[in-house]
């Protein structure tokens, strides 16, 4: 058996993996995004951009994606980098892989149970009973944009701080030193130093936590309560509630489009910032 | 600085520490603290519903994370060899399966089989010899591993990829010097080295098919997995026996993710 062959054998079942279940099934989505609703649900071959011209109806929830997503998105890295910039130049380094894993592990565990933590802590006996005590009466939280916004930045804070501390834990500390010794007070050195050279992990947190937030559905499912409602709410209603197939699959070929599209557009910035920061180190 | 990163730490395991506290909760209202028991525990073990959601997650999470380490190491080990187009169409392939939201793979996966399954069951059904109920092609089990495999197996291709790609090509050189078959060599000098690899994203894939609940919702057909059963519990309302299968699952996935963390880090070790 040749070298060849023998690779081929290698990559035949994931290669026949992911066409059946990955490039067949996008395809059709594609596909059925030009058909036509059938009558008792499903649907209709069809050539026609009916579905597309129908996308208005559903501006509401792409609005709030597309709001919810950069906002949660940055709101995600406000909190994140002080964090991550701890655990990188501050921490013990006894204690940095405990803190680290620390920050880790809420992430690889069940969104849907953290997320329901949060409406247990939100709902009526939670947090709004406790404001309550201080006699500013109380305040709704469950059910709102803000717990929707609570239960992002909660659920993708540990997916921001890991490719942040990455970065940072790798930037040479001689650096650091070197600016302070050229006399740079600590705020100058994290601007023109520390900062810059962060951007990569920045990008790479930013990055996914946005493709992640573009899809989501559970967080405004429990803590939105029907009243924020994203592309993903809209695709379970379409289609599992309508059943409208042909119209689902049209919106989810534009939330993919849609992502595509930010996602070019994001790298090119990154690209484009890094390179001018080459050209600054350069004089 | 210490101070911040203390308060941090207290919003990430504080809704935890909750639901973990209210889960022993004697009462039986949700939110009022009456009293430590283990009863709910008990209610939720014994409550059959749970159990044979518990034993469909179970099954699908083994099988799936079994195929997408066995499948996608080969996959890693085959991309090492290769060059040119057939390699890029498989980075790609592996960039669209992290990249694309799980909610459109659910729908995509759910809209395809089922068209497919339309199409096919007639043919079955017309080629079965009389007299013998055909089999009726159905989304269920098989598709829900189907598509937690595809998922994971490029989780596991990125994590082997990345021990090979930091292993010492000299080693295999001198084995094949030394006169060891190329499949020698794999099963006595890279297999050993990217074992813990192998074991880590075996775990990493099982903690993703047990605590899926966008893909396995569209997919699941009439089967339900846990988290299906926990997400339709919730909108009935807050009980403390959400808490308690709330709890145990996530004690259950920080076992395995410290395991595959120790794991990974012996290996760097190692290396």
């Amino acid at each position: 058996m040749t070298a060849r062959t023998r690779n081929w054998l290698l990559l035949a079942p994931a290669g026949t993996w992911f066409l059946v279940m990955l490039v067949v099934p996008l395809t059709v989505v594609l596909i059925f995004s030009f058909g036509e609703r059938g009558p008792a649900g499903g649907y209709v071959p069809a050539l026609t951009l009916e579905q597309y011209a129908n996308l208005p109806a559903r501006w509401t929830a792409f609005k709030n994606t597309m709001v919810l997503a950069p906002v949660g998105t940055i709101a995600a890295l406000l909190i994140a980098y002080p964090l991550a910039y701890f655990l990188a130049v501050k921490a013990d380094p006894k204690w940095k892989t405990i803190l680290l894993v620390l920050v880790i592990v809420p992430f690889w565990t069940s969104i849907l149970i953290r997320s329901y933590a949060w409406i247990f802590l939100l709902g009526g006996r939670g947090i709004p009973e406790l404001i309550d005590l201080f006699g500013i009466g109380k305040p709704r939280l469950i059910n709102t944009p803000f717990a929707v916004l609570i239960g992002i930045i909660y659920g993708y804070l540990p997916l921001m701080v890991f490719p942040i501390f990455v970065s940072l834990d790798r930037l040479d500390k001689r650096l650091l030193e070197a600016s302070s010794d050229l006399g740079a007070t600590p705020a100058r050195t994290f601007l023109q130093v520390t900062l810059p050279l962060s951007v990569p992990g920045v990008a790479t947190g930013c990055l996914l936590v946005f493709i992640l937030l573009m899809g989501e559905f559970l967080i405004p499912a429990l803590l939105g309560g029907g009243k924020v409602f994203f592309v993903g709410n809209a695709l379970v209603d379409l289609f599992l509630q309508s059943r409208n197939w042909a119209y689902g699959s049209a919106v989810a070929a534009t939330l993919v489009f849609i992502m595509l599209i930010s996602v070019t557009i994001y790298m090119r910035l990154i690209s484009r910032l890094n390179t001018q920061r080459e050209d600054v180190s350069l004089m | 600085m210490r101070l911040y990163a203390l308060c941090v730490y207290l919003f990430l395991y504080i809704p935890i520490g909750v639901i973990a506290l209210f889960s022993f909760n004697a009462g039986r209202h949700a939110s009022q603290l009456q009293g430590l028991s283990t009863q709910w525990y008990g209610k939720a073990l014994n409550n059959p519903f749970v159990m044979d959601a518990l034993e469909t997650s179970l099954i699908v999470a083994l099988v799936s994370a079994t195929l997408a380490s066995l499948f996608g190491t080969m996959a890693a080990v085959g991309l090492q060899g290769i060059r040119g187009p057939m390699r890029a169409t498989f980075d790609g392939l592996i960039y669209v399966a992290i990249m694309i939201p799980g909610i459109v793979i659910g729908i995509a996966t759910l809209i395809a089989l089922v068209t497919i399954f339309d199409f096919v069951n007639p043919g079955i059904a017309a080629m079965w010899p009389e007299g013998v109920e055909p089999p009726n092609l159905n989304m269920g089990m098989g598709s829900l591993i189907a598509a937690h495999t595809m998922f994971t197996m490029a989780l596991v291709v990125i994590i082997v990829r990345a021990r090979l790609s930091g292993m010492d090509a000299t080693l295999t050189e001198a084995s094949s010097d030394l006169y060891a078959t190329p499949f020698g060599t794999f099963r006595q000098v890279t297999l050993p080295l990217i074992f813990p690899a192998i074991l880590a994203g075996f775990l990493l894939s099982f903690t993703f098919s047990f605590d899926d609940f966008i893909i396995a919702f569209f997919v699941a057909g009439s089967e339900t997995t846990l988290p299906i059963y926990v997400f339709s519990s919730i909108r009935r309302g807050v009980t403390p026996e959400i808490n308690a299968i709330g709890t145990m699952v996530l004690a259950a996935s920080l076992v395995l993710l410290v395991t595959a963390q120790i794991l990974l880090r012996r290996g760097d070790k190692k290396k």
